[in-house]
């Protein structure tokens, strides 16, 4: 069994402030995890803002160097600065789906234009049918054509085109690994599940894994295969997204789990969550512990 | 307790633009009727650029050109006595405005002032419409902040000193110091946190009972309105296409586009396929002949392409705008929510 992406302990740590009063931030702490080359998967990291999903995906992207713990891609490492070449290489494995389409997209620059330049630079195309061809097969993907894209400004797209059409140009070079940062958490609720049942397809029709990161636990159960909740830079749960889900067992996930607004008694304005759940959930940040595992194949973090 | 607070009747708003002699009019708000009642959570649905704003812009008496009241009324039943806000002058609406009719905004860092403390601002707000001063003022303000479980300290703080959860319950607090008897919320928990969403829009709803209040909310999150909510009106390029009671809206929903919305909602501890609506919103400024939704619509006849169908009371409560909705089925049963788990 050969890995597609291994992340091995893992640390990120960002030092703020000048001269005096420097303080540091463990954005990352020992984060660790595999996916096979063999099962394309779905693998989610769950968080809220300030715990580290954001930094660990930048670091898989090559975007942030870890500040120990090594990234390694097909056994070849890529955690530490790269020449030119083997950057591409890497980037053309490994395509990331921002958050915010209307931000992604520069609002004076045609789409067409982005899926050409990407497709000139990772698949070395360079004669005009080629270029249309590996265009419109990308967005065929996603389902759209190139005749719907061609010559259109982001702004005359809505936002669930548009997030489709940064998902046909991240697919555009065949990469066996998606890195997808929130990608619906911007789009209407009506356009979401188009985009969250476009990942799915991806991975059972082509075989692309995605690491999927967002905070909705609902859609995370829906796609994921497997997954991690991160508290704070620390990884505190981890295992088949369902078994998780269903009965999750550290503080900090039921919490999310708890909070999570369930249409079931729809009207019945329940709203209050357990104060002793967050006062609970709250003492374990910044508390090492360590992760251990269970019978049921995940792994909780433990104290004491 | 059924008293109404707002009566929309007939409104026509729409954004006219003057190019070179080429006249373009947006349909943002195309003729809705509606009232929402003292004391009840109002929710509004609706995907961007369904017209949902511009609808509350009109509600919260922010006219401003290009957009224009081009036919009905907005009429408030304030206890300082009626207003039509479509019609008012300035200086009426600066009586009402805080005191009366109040805006919980969006997002809660462009709202502050990044170099005014806490405290400053909520002078800047609350001081003339309270008209108090000194230490009554004072004891205002902190018996206030004690209700939404911020310290005292946050007066004297900046907006970027306080957390993404705080500072949306500064803005609430601005909004709700005077005690209006109607504030509009539009989307004020979009860019929170789960267990921060759910704790602010518990914290909306406390005060909204404590002071009687009405909230029109705005989001086009559904599960946000399933908790929020008393009554829910699901607006669709312009037009309020169907309203009624939370609790029918989600089990019983009598339009297509509505049924979609609720359906497309996963859940946890359930991985069953989930539908999604395919084609775009519609473009207000070419809007589609008939029911607006027919282009998308999977039980559309030729009858939807061409008659536009009417507000038809349905239920207690419950009206809604589609030819076939005696054909509209919930795309999720009750039976099967009630196994998964709560």
């Amino acid at each position: 069994m050969s890995n597609l992406l291994e992340v091995s302990n893992v640390s990120k740590r960002f030092t703020m402030g000048g001269l005096f009063g420097r303080k540091t931030v463990d954005a990352v702490d020992d984060a660790s995890l595999t996916l096979s080359a063999e099962t394309p998967e779905i693998f989610t990291i769950i968080g809220e803002s300030g715990s580290g999903k954001t930094t660990l995906a930048r670091m898989i992207l090559g975007l942030e160097l870890p500040s120990s713990g090594e990234i390694s891609f097909r056994g070849k490492t890529v955690s530490h600065r790269v020449g030119r070449q083997e950057r591409l290489e890497f980037m053309a494995n490994v395509q990331p789906v921002f958050q915010n389409p209307f931000e992604a997209f520069n609002p004076l620059k045609r789409i067409d234009r982005y899926l050409e330049s990407t497709a000139r630079r990772f698949l070395k195309l360079s004669q005009r049918d080629d270029l249309d061809g590996a265009m419109d097969g990308s967005l065929q993907k996603v389902g759209l054509s190139l005749a719907e894209v061609k010559g259109r400004y982001p702004h005359e797209m809505s936002g669930g085109q548009l997030q489709r059409a940064a998902i046909a140009r991240a697919l555009i070079p065949n990469p066996p690994l998606l890195v997808a940062d929130e990608p619906v958490s911007m789009v209407d609720a009506s356009l979401r599940m188009s985009i969250v049942n476009l990942l799915k397809s991806l991975r059972d029709d082509l075989g692309v894994s995605v690491i999927y990161i967002t905070h909705d636990l609902a859609t995370a159960y829906y796609i994921s295969n497997r997954l991690i909740i991160m508290q704070r830079g620390r990884i505190v749960e981890m295992g088949d997204a369902r078994t998780v889900l269903d009965n999750p067992e550290h503080p900090y996930s039921r919490l999310l789990k708890a909070s999570v607004l369930s249409t079931e008694d729809a009207g019945d304005g329940k709203l209050a969550t357990d104060p002793g759940m967050v006062t609970l959930a709250g003492e374990l940040v910044g508390r090492p512990g360590r992760l251990v595992d269970r019978a049921d194949g995940r792994m909780v973090r433990v104290y004491g | 307790m059924t008293q109404d607070l707002l009566k929309v009747d007939g409104l026509k708003a729409y954004y006219q633009m003057d190019y070179f002699g080429v006249t373009r009019e947006v349909r943002a708000v195309d003729d809705i009727t509606m009232t929402i009642r003292k004391n009840e959570v109002y929710g509004i649905a609706g995907e961007s650029s369904s017209g949902k704003t511009s609808f509350i812009k009109v509600l919260a008496a922010a006219i401003r050109p290009p957009m224009r009241i081009v036919a009905g009324t907005v009429k408030y039943d304030f206890k300082n006595g009626p207003i039509d806000v479509a019609t008012a002058s300035e200086a009426q609406i600066e009586g009402i405005r805080w005191r009366h009719l109040s805006y919980i905004m969006q997002g809660s860092m462009s709202v502050l002032n990044p170099v005014r403390r806490i405290g400053k601002t909520f002078e800047d707000f609350a001081k003339r419409p309270l008209g108090l001063s000194g230490e009554a003022y004072r004891a205002r303000i902190l018996n206030h902040l004690e209700r939404l479980k911020l310290p005292a300290d946050v007066l004297r703080a900046y907006p970027h000193e306080l957390s993404g959860g705080m500072r949306q319950r500064v803005t609430i607090g601005l909004a709700t110091v005077c005690h209006p008897e109607f504030v509009i919320a539009d989307e004020p928990t979009t860019a929170l946190d789960v267990v921060v969403q759910k704790e602010v829009l518990g914290l909306i709803r406390e005060i909204q009972q404590d002071m009687g209040s009405s909230v029109v909310f705005v989001t086009h999150d559904m599960s946000v309105h399933a908790n929020m909510a008393d009554r829910v009106g699901i607006i669709y390029a312009g037009r309020l296409v169907e309203e009624g009671p939370t609790r029918q809206m989600f089990f019983a929903p009598k339009h297509p586009y509505t049924a979609h919305l609720v359906a497309s909602l996963p859940r946890i501890g359930d991985t069953t396929q989930r539908p999604a609506l395919e084609g775009r919103p519609p473009s207000l400024a070419n809007p589609p002949a008939g029911c607006r939704f027919h282009p998308r619509c999977p039980l559309a006849i030729d009858k939807c392409k061409t008659e536009v169908p009417p507000l038809e009371t349905v239920g207690p409560d419950h009206r809604t705008a589609c030819w076939r909705w005696r054909d509209v089925e919930p795309l999720v049963k009750p039976q099967a929510m009630q196994g998964v788990i709560a």
